[in-house]
């Protein structure tokens, strides 16, 4: 019954798909070849980009079919657009000369032809097997008998249905078609998807240039991580040097003093000790301090969730915290997570003078996503010297992106995505 | 009075005994993990527990862990906890079930002997000892609010020690004022923050807490 099932299915599939590669490749490829031809008037520079966008996405449409019904993966090979485009006529030209240089265009329109013949042609055995062996029935039931009259030599297949007799052999031969679909339309469907890989997914070349870009990036980030933590390391030294080390200093003298005072004068040292203990504190205080801008307490006992909802009761602005976390990440990536929640959060405090705030933390499909949103006076902006690109650079070390929306008047919403798995 | 004691550094766990035995406790056990704790406190029976937030074999916050779910088996059961930071977070973990006998302190308030064995001897007669850093946090989040902010500063003050859990006596000691004084500045509170008066000095630092620590 299954088997049936996934034929029939695997039929409807291949009509769609036979109708979609001939009337949407002819189409796309005529636009795309007139396009491309009228750069030389200069309208092409203009039409060329939106019809090769729509190449792309006809062509996602078919990756995405291909995996979605006969699991053959096809990666998307393009170039991804840089960032910040220009825009007016400058910026036309230049996304119009981007496309044309990406050797995946090219290989889409070369798939638009492959589509519109051989992909018709393997995938348009998927309907036929199914309806054909129903034709073959018809004239079997009787409607060979007006054809002949009529004076149509009606061929099935092979066979030139003259008599009831060689009807019946259409019949037949229509079963045997049917039957063989059984076994074979989900194969055809795939075999058309199979075709299409060949062109849809990226060369050898492509691949070797994305792992070139992404080794810069890799290069990038650990410079960006390197050069971070010797500045925090820098930090930490210098708030130990004049904090607890400076105060355990004093306090060592003080005691130096009280012991030469203790009998002399018993209410000089006393006053001392009492100076001593409170340089204890101070030095305590800080040390605590420290540790918290290091690695904050909360976050080693109780992981992300909870350090966040920590984070929020300190802050002086209503602060809501919903956290659906089924474990925790590592703990690099949970510190980087924090921080950069912490960073936004005074940011919005700060600067955006918002009086409530809205934190969101999640995981699903292997992202830790956090989203902090705030009602005050927006116009936030990534760029050289903001808090964001700090945050961003941060969350770079961890393959991390960090995006944000705030329109001037607000509100702003900071969204961070970080690949992970929860353990 | 018989105490347990959790504390994994040897040092701080050495001063606290012999702090709690010069002030005339009895040391039930004072053990360095939470399994040990978990064991000691369903056994042993102490009139108080003092507990650090953190201790082996997890080394995240299984003394607070052990000690919740102590009071869970046995509610009420008094629980001091101890630590290097304090979180209103955890605070308010400890506070939820209303039960009282209940303290949260910073490990540095031990080197005031005589104002940390007021705590303990609090926390076990069913009283609460909240750290100063937590009730500060707690008011400069909501200073401006009304009617906080109608409170006048000797009030706000008297309110402070209040919400660590001190007693009329503690805060006129403390005010060098009189108890009647006092008596009058916690009625003028009690009125302008609308709450219930209460002669009980427990319910009546747990309203306050409570209050304190709504609306957000």
């Amino acid at each position: 019954m299954t088997r049936l099932r996934n034929t029939m299915i695997a039929g409807a599939r291949g009509l769609y798909l036979a109708i979609v590669s001939l009337a949407g490749s002819i189409t796309l490829f005529v636009f795309s070849v007139l396009s491309i031809a009228f750069i030389l008037l200069g309208i092409g520079v203009f039409t060329t980009p939106a019809v090769l966008t729509a190449v792309r996405k006809f062509a996602n449409l078919r990756r995405v079919q291909a995996g979605e019904w006969s699991d053959v993966h096809i990666p998307a090979p393009y170039r991804k657009r840089p960032a910040g485009p220009r825009s007016g006529v400058t910026g036309q030209v230049e996304r119009c000369s981007l496309m044309l240089k990406d050797p995946a265009t090219w290989r889409d329109l070369q798939w638009l032809l492959v589509d519109m013949t051989a992909g018709f042609v393997v995938v348009i055995f998927a309907p036929a097997l199914v309806l054909y062996p129903v034709y073959g029935w018809v004239l079997a039931l009787g409607v060979w008998k007006p054809i002949y009259n009529a004076g149509g030599g009606e061929w099935y297949g092979f066979i030139h249905v003259n008599s009831q007799m060689a009807a019946n052999g259409a019949a037949a031969l229509g079963t045997a078609l049917g039957v063989l679909a059984l076994f074979v339309n989900p194969a055809v469907v795939r075999g058309h998807f199979l075709l299409a890989r060949t062109l849809l997914a990226p060369t050898a070349s492509m691949r070797e240039r994305e792992l070139a870009q992404r080794v810069d990036r890799l290069e990038e980030t650990r410079h960006d991580a390197v050069d971070s933590s010797a500045a925090e390391l820098r930090r930490i030294e210098r708030d130990l040097h004049d904090g607890a080390q400076a105060r355990l200093v004093a306090m060592g003298m003080d005691l130096g003093t009280i012991e030469a005072l203790v009998e002399k004068d018993p209410a000089k040292a006393k006053e001392m000790i009492a100076k001593a203990r409170q340089n204890s504190g101070e030095a305590l205080t800080e040390l605590r301090d420290l540790v918290r801008g290091i690695h904050p307490p909360v976050l080693a006992e109780r992981g992300l969730g909870d350090a966040v909802k920590a984070l929020a009761l300190r802050l002086p602005v209503a602060t809501d915290v919903d956290v659906d976390l089924p474990g925790r990440a590592e703990e690099p990536v949970e510190a980087a997570a924090y921080f950069a929640v912490s960073e936004t959060l005074t940011n919005a405090v700060k600067y955006a003078e918002a009086d409530r705030i809205w934190v969101d933390v999640h995981h699903e499909q292997g992202m830790l996503r956090i989203a902090v949103t705030d009602n005050g006076k927006g116009g936030a902006a990534m760029g050289a010297g903001s808090g964001l690109s700090g945050i961003e650079r941060r969350l770079g070390t961890f393959d991390g992106v960090l995006a944000v929306s705030s329109p001037v008047g607000g509100p702003t919403m900071v969204t961070m995505e970080i690949p992970c798995e929860l353990s | 009075m018989r105490v347990v004691l959790a504390e994994d550094l040897f040092l701080l766990r050495d001063g606290l005994v012999r702090m709690l035995e010069a002030f005339d406790f009895e040391i039930a056990a004072a053990v360095e993990t939470g399994p040990e704790l978990t064991k000691a406190l369903a056994e042993l029976q102490p009139d108080v527990a003092v507990v650090d937030v953190r201790l082996p074999p997890s080394h995240t916050d299984e003394g607070l862990q052990c000690a919740l779910a102590a009071r869970r088996a046995r509610p009420g059961l008094p629980v001091l906890v101890l630590s290097q930071h304090v979180e209103q977070l955890y605070a308010r973990e400890l506070l939820a079930d209303g039960n009282g006998g209940v303290g949260y302190l910073l490990k540095d308030r031990v080197f005031d002997a005589e104002q940390f064995i007021d705590a303990v001897r609090r926390v076990a007669a069913g009283g609460t000892a909240m750290d100063p850093t937590v009730i500060q946090q707690l008011l400069s989040r909501r200073s401006t609010d009304q009617p906080l902010g109608a409170l006048t500063p000797r009030e706000r003050e008297v309110l402070e020690l209040m919400a660590q859990g001190r007693s009329n006596a503690a805060i006129a000691a403390q005010l060098v004022v009189t108890e009647r004084a006092i008596a009058k500045h916690t009625s003028n509170i009690f009125a302008k923050l609308g709450l219930p008066v209460s002669d009980d000095d427990n319910r009546r630092v747990l309203a306050v807490l409570a209050y304190l620590d709504q609306g957000r």
